[in-house]
């Protein structure tokens, strides 16, 4: 694993919060993931919501190019575990109208108590998790 | 087109911001999530600087949005309108907050990984798309229902 980088992090962190910035200022719209997929999938007006997705896809293969090509990310081995996590998280961030994009950054910019309430639940839910998969606490 | 055009450069600066930070990772964000790691010195704290990164320029950036009339490229801005914690709100950061916790992958991330072309990151997507259309499905079906209990705490 990569060791930490604060620089790093900062840096494309803001490149993030610029994304949802000049979306905004743009196009009026929030640079939530989930939502962009969801309604792109079912909604209407689809055509700004796959041009995103399109440019997130992309972004890899560009600084690919350049010779910053993404690690191939480590997934368990268990694809049973892929597909459950996979359900989980879609029919989830809709339910909740937000992932850690729309609520974690969109919404705590602008200091939604929704998007606080949230980001602290999804987060402490899946430190939860992690507690009891790989420490085995609380069962 | 020119919002189109606007959405793609977005979704570009999205996708960059996410692989500098190292956030495409799934092990830097199981990291973060993995408190007790505190203890035997294995936390990464990455997840936290990105978050502080991007609101820094999110935040003074909304408040700019904010003040002006309407977007360049569109007649209104699509604020969110809702503001009542509920228990679809909670529910669904519970379910996310799951199925993140599993793999370390959220919606964008593994998006963005999808050029990796590794069969289990196409898999999380596909049953992301599912679980999104399922809800979806799930929704229209009880929304007929409009004497539900969930129909009315919604």
């Amino acid at each position: 694993m990569a060791p930490f980088d604060a620089v790093s992090a900062l840096i494309g962190g803001g490149l993030i919060g610029l994304a949802a910035v000049l979306l905004m200022l743009l196009n009026g719209r929030i640079a939530g993931v989930s939502g962009i997929l969801g309604e792109a999938l079912t909604g209407d007006d689809r055509g700004w919501r796959l041009a995103f997705l399109i440019g997130l896809i992309a972004a890899p293969l560009l600084l690919g190019a350049v010779g910053r090509p993404l690690p191939v990310p480590w997934m368990p081995s268990s694809f049973t575990i892929v597909i459950a996590a996979g359900l989980l998280v879609g029919f989830g961030t809709r339910l909740g109208g937000g992932c850690t994009s729309g609520h974690g950054v969109c919404g705590i910019a602008r200091l939604s108590p929704r998007s606080i309430v949230a980001t602290v639940v999804f987060i402490a839910t899946a430190m939860g998790v992690l507690a009891v998969m790989r420490h085995g606490l609380g069962g | 087109m020119p919002s189109v055009l606007a959405a793609l450069v977005s979704g570009l600066i999205f996708g960059f911001g996410l692989a500098i930070s190292g956030m495409t990772q799934p092990t830097k964000v199981l990291g973060f999530l993995d408190v007790l790691g505190l203890k035997s010195g294995t936390w990464d704290p990455t997840l936290a600087f990105v978050m502080i990164g991007a609101l820094a320029v999110a935040a003074p950036g909304y408040l700019l949005a904010r003040r002006r009339d309407r977007p360049l490229l569109a007649p209104v801005a699509a604020w969110p309108k809702k503001a009542d914690i509920d228990r679809p709100l909670l529910a669904g950061a519970v379910l996310f907050g799951i199925g993140w916790g599993l793999v370390g992958l959220c919606p964008g991330p593994a998006i963005a990984n999808l050029t990796t072309l590794s069969s289990r990151i196409i898999a999380f997507v596909i049953a992301m798309a599912v679980g999104m259309l399922a809800l979806d499905f799930w929704r229209s079906s009880r929304a007929v229902d409009s004497m539900g209990r969930w129909a009315r705490i919604r």
